[in-house]
């Protein structure tokens, strides 16, 4: 009996709230158990991987030319992208969001379009048709033309929200319009621009593909020479660490850098809308410089890909094998965009509503992939399964827990926005009622947060499906999925038959970005309804 | 006799103490409001009682059985405890109907119980409506039918009118209180508005510092107030020197007679609390002072009546008085009158 109360007292510690039935907290603690060892697993193992060749041969295997020139490959790059895609992504975003363009909604969905190409497939359109693109000046276009509007979405989201009120509130003090936006309106949307650039930057730390065909060394393609031609695993593996620390060094950069002090709204009033400029004599000019960037970043790679899908010598075009890499890419895909979001939801569900150190920090390890490039964990995986599971090396298996870990942040983002939304009054109201905790998730939180599921489900399954890197280490020998075969073609310079699977691969992310766009777009419809 | 009971109740979030040991009796089939300032710790308290927090200390119990004590922990679903929170939180997801028919069985759903509430809560005409097509007095009829569905032991209800325009608010206040008398349920309702305390309640608990300080009928605590403070936050109030003598204060308005006589023991000199309304101000015609003379100083109209400020002519250290009179008696600034005080009085001892 004591022991039974001695036990109700720790337990009363952990579960601040809502507690009383055991069983239910401890499905969503395994959940976050799971997702510890899933993030973990592949950067330890990786360390194990790099360990072996013992501290003076990591040494040696660091204080190389080539690292040197892979860190001032990748610096040099890093800035010029993440410069020229903020100044491309705030200006388009302004444009879009507060001046009087005509066609404004269809420039939104334009600008936001380059998203859905993958930046190898943006690579291969443009130099398929100019072979002498290469080296550093090809990559940072081809990579800011791709990467841009990871900061137009955000900056544009944080400008339709910005009270207006404070921007007359600022001319009403006296500044001018420059200034106010300098002042007040570049302040507001901060947080959007440097969330935007970290995902750039981490993009351009990840990216393989591109560069491969650029022919611009970066640690990536470094690091996937030496795995996969110089059979030298350990040299891989110190590399990538390197790019690991390169990515940390990145997020605390971001940190450094958001600052203090969020959008604060005192008062129950209305956000007031902004007015828009009116253009007048500039409509010109702006329709111009967004037509140029919508089309060289859209216009282009998806002209490129028609033409060789046109007249790219069908005939040589097995169908079979482009059916057979489909079905491969939407299984491995969906079984991955499954994974990811069940796992999510605990997660999600434990840090939004039974908040301490540790689930806050099982939320940040849920995270931490995003700074991972793909190839690091597949590495990483590669180091684990080939000591401990070989049975698992190069299985399906290890390919769709990749694709999980990989995306997990994805899945993460939409499920915890829609948790964020369904109100834990909702829930409690539920037990009020009578409800028990598995009865409340099955008839309030679950309807509550279904959107956010799919949203997650379809942000996995296009990230998965257009994946590369991971993709070219861990596949079944002789599987080819969209982008493994879509890759080996354009290796061999058969740039015809590449582009069909270009084009399914961008067909198959473009009917769920759409249709999320849609159905985001309704929501914030009627948000403003209300 | 009393149905819900809370004891030494102590709750706190982290190092930050917010209930210090409550006491609240609850009389089964009263409204009990519990008064307290934002951030007095009102809805903790609530929310110990629903079960959606548990205590560190103290018992909270339910026509006898145990909800929420040391040993003893009673998950919210099994407390049968209705719980209407601030903004209503109707499941979006669900219909009117369906929200009303929430806590029902599949059969009782299928029956005539969700139409039987629809008509309590003078809602049959909205039952296919969605949550967001509700206005806010809507909203909060739907969650209360919701809560009554289950046919609760006691209802809570977490500031239900704050959230209401002005205009709409007493309205359903009115209807709301209708509703709940003619169920006879037991309900505690939490506020921050002592008028809606007041006139709601059949009892009133303050709540302050985590502490329930007094508790009694709404006229004990306008006439009786525990201290100063309470005095002053139920409504404005004169503070004015006396000298007792048993059943007498002596004042600079006169004689007046004490609520209760004073302890003999008791301090002779002390201080007398009168509400405004209590004060009488007529015009000074020549100079025949009936009562205190003085002269207005502010008045702030407010349509049915008009607060007076008035300063005493001659200088005494009763400071300015307030007094509360009729519309129509609204008089301008420097008009002479003369101030009396009728009924009987409060001692109040100040905060030592």
């Amino acid at each position: 009996m004591r022991r039974l109360a001695a036990a109700e007292t720790t337990q009363r510690r952990w579960t601040r709230t809502l507690s009383g039935h055991r069983r239910w907290p401890l499905v969503s603690a395994a959940g976050g158990v799971l997702v510890t060892i899933l993030v973990l697993l592949p950067l330890v193992f990786l360390v194990v991987q790099a360990q072996q060749s013992g501290w003076s041969e990591a040494k040696h295997l660091l204080l190389r030319h080539l690292v040197v020139v892979l860190l001032w490959n990748s610096v040099r790059l890093t800035f010029a992208c993440t410069i020229l895609c903020a100044v491309l992504g705030v200006g388009a975003a302004w444009c879009v969001e507060r001046t009087a363009l005509p066609a404004r909604r269809l420039w939104a969905v334009l600008l936001v379009a380059p998203l859905g190409i993958p930046d190898f497939v943006v690579g291969f359109g443009w130099v398929s048709l100019e072979p002498g693109l290469h080296g550093y000046l090809a990559a940072v276009m081809i990579m800011t033309l791709s990467l841009y509007p990871l900061v137009f979405l955000p900056v544009r989201t944080a400008l339709s929200r910005v009270d207006g009120g404070l921007e007359e509130t600022a001319r009403s003090l006296g500044l001018g319009p420059w200034q106010t936006f300098l002042r007040v309106t570049l302040r507001q949307i901060w947080p959007a621009v440097l969330g935007g650039c970290l995902l750039v930057t981490l993009g351009l730390l990840a990216e393989y593909g591109a560069f491969e065909i650029v022919r611009y060394q970066t640690f990536t393609v470094a690091i996937f020479t030496e795995f996969k031609l110089g059979f030298d695993a350990v040299g891989a593996c110190v590399l990538s660490l390197v790019l690991v620390l390169l990515s940390v060094a990145v997020l605390a950069g971001e940190l450094l850098l958001r600052g203090r002090g969020g959008a604060v709204r005192s008062g129950p009033g209305a956000r007031r809308a902004s007015p828009r400029v009116q253009l007048g004599r500039w409509t010109g000019p702006v329709l111009i410089a967004l037509g140029a960037l919508g089309g060289l970043a859209l216009g282009v790679p998806m002209g490129s890909l028609l033409y060789w899908v046109l007249h790219g010598g069908s005939s040589t075009l097995p169908s079979t094998s482009i059916l057979g890499a489909l079905a491969h890419t939407a299984a491995y895909s969906a079984a991955a965009a499954a994974i990811a979001t069940a796992l999510a939801v605990p997660v999600c569900a434990q840090a939004l509503r039974h908040r301490n150190r540790l689930t806050i920090l099982i939320e940040r390890l849920a995270y931490m992939p995003m700074a991972l490039p793909g190839l690091v964990i597949a590495l990483g995986l590669v180091s684990f399964t080939v000591r401990y599971a070989f049975g698992l090396y190069q299985s399906s298996f290890e390919l769709i827990v990749a694709y999980a870990i990989l995306f997990l942040p994805l899945a993460v983002v939409g499920v915890r926005a829609a948790m964020g939304q369904a109100s834990p009054r909702l829930e409690e109201v539920g037990r009020s009622l009578g409800a028990r905790p598995s009865t409340v998730f099955r008839r309030v939180t679950l309807p509550l947060i279904a959107p956010g599921l799919a949203a997650a489900f379809a942000l996995v399954f296009i990230s998965s499906s257009t994946e590369l890197t991971a993709t070219l280490l861990l596949r079944p020998t002789g599987v080819n999925t969209l982008a493994t075969q879509f890759w080996s073609y354009t290796s061999d310079f058969s740039y015809g038959a590449a582009a069909p699977y270009a084009a399914l691969m961008v067909a198959i992310s473009a009917v769920p970005a759409y249709l999320l766009s849609r159905r985001m777009s309704s929501v914030a419809r009627m948000a403003e309804a209300r | 006799m009393s149905l819900l009971s809370v004891t030494d109740l102590w709750k706190g979030y982290g190092q930050q103490p917010v209930l210090e040991g409550v006491d609240l009796e609850v009389a089964a089939g009263s409204l009990t409001a519990v008064l307290g300032l934002s951030g007095c710790g009102k809805t903790t308290l609530l929310r110990v009682i629903a079960g959606f927090e548990r205590a560190e200390r103290g018992t909270v119990s339910l026509a006898g059985e145990t909800l929420d004590d040391s040993s003893t922990y009673l998950p919210p679903e099994r407390r049968h405890i209705g719980y209407v929170p601030q903004e209503g939180a109707l499941f979006p997801h669900l219909s009117v109907r369906q929200n009303i028919g929430f806590a029902l069985s599949r059969r009782e759903r299928q029956g005539s119980e969700v139409a039987r509430l629809l008509e309590l809560v003078g809602l049959d005409a909205l039952a296919e409506r969605m949550p967001n097509e509700l206005s806010g007095g809507e909203q909060q009829r739907v969650a209360l039918a919701r809560a009554l569905a289950r046919r609760p032991r006691a209802l809570l209800l977490d500031e239900p009118f704050s959230s209401l325009d002005a205009s709409l608010r007493s309205r359903v206040r009115e209807e709301v209180h209708a509703l709940l008398l003619e169920q006879g349920v037991t309900t505690v309702l939490v506020t921050h508005d002592q008028e809606e305390a007041l006139s709601l309640a059949d009892t009133v608990a303050v709540l302050r510092d985590g502490r329930i300080v007094q508790q009694g009928a709404p006229t004990q605590l306008y006439e009786h107030p525990v201290d100063e403070p309470l005095a002053r936050f139920l409504g404005a109030v004169n503070l004015i020197a006396a000298d007792f003598e048993h059943a007498t204060a002596r004042t600079p308005l006169g004689a007046l007679a004490l609520r209760t006589p004073r302890d003999p023991a008791a301090a002779r000199a002390g201080t007398v609390m009168i509400r405004p309304e209590q004060l009488e101000v007529r015009v000074l015609e020549g100079d025949r002072a009936d009562g205190l003379g003085g002269r207005v100083e502010q008045c702030r109209y407010y349509g049915h009546d008009a607060l007076l400020h008035i300063r005493p002519e001659q200088p005494s250290d009763a400071g300015v008085l307030l007094a509360r009179v009729h519309g129509e008696q609204a008089l301008a600034v420097g008009t002479p009158v003369s101030v009396t005080a009728h009924g009987p009085v409060t001692s109040l001892d100040r905060d030592s």
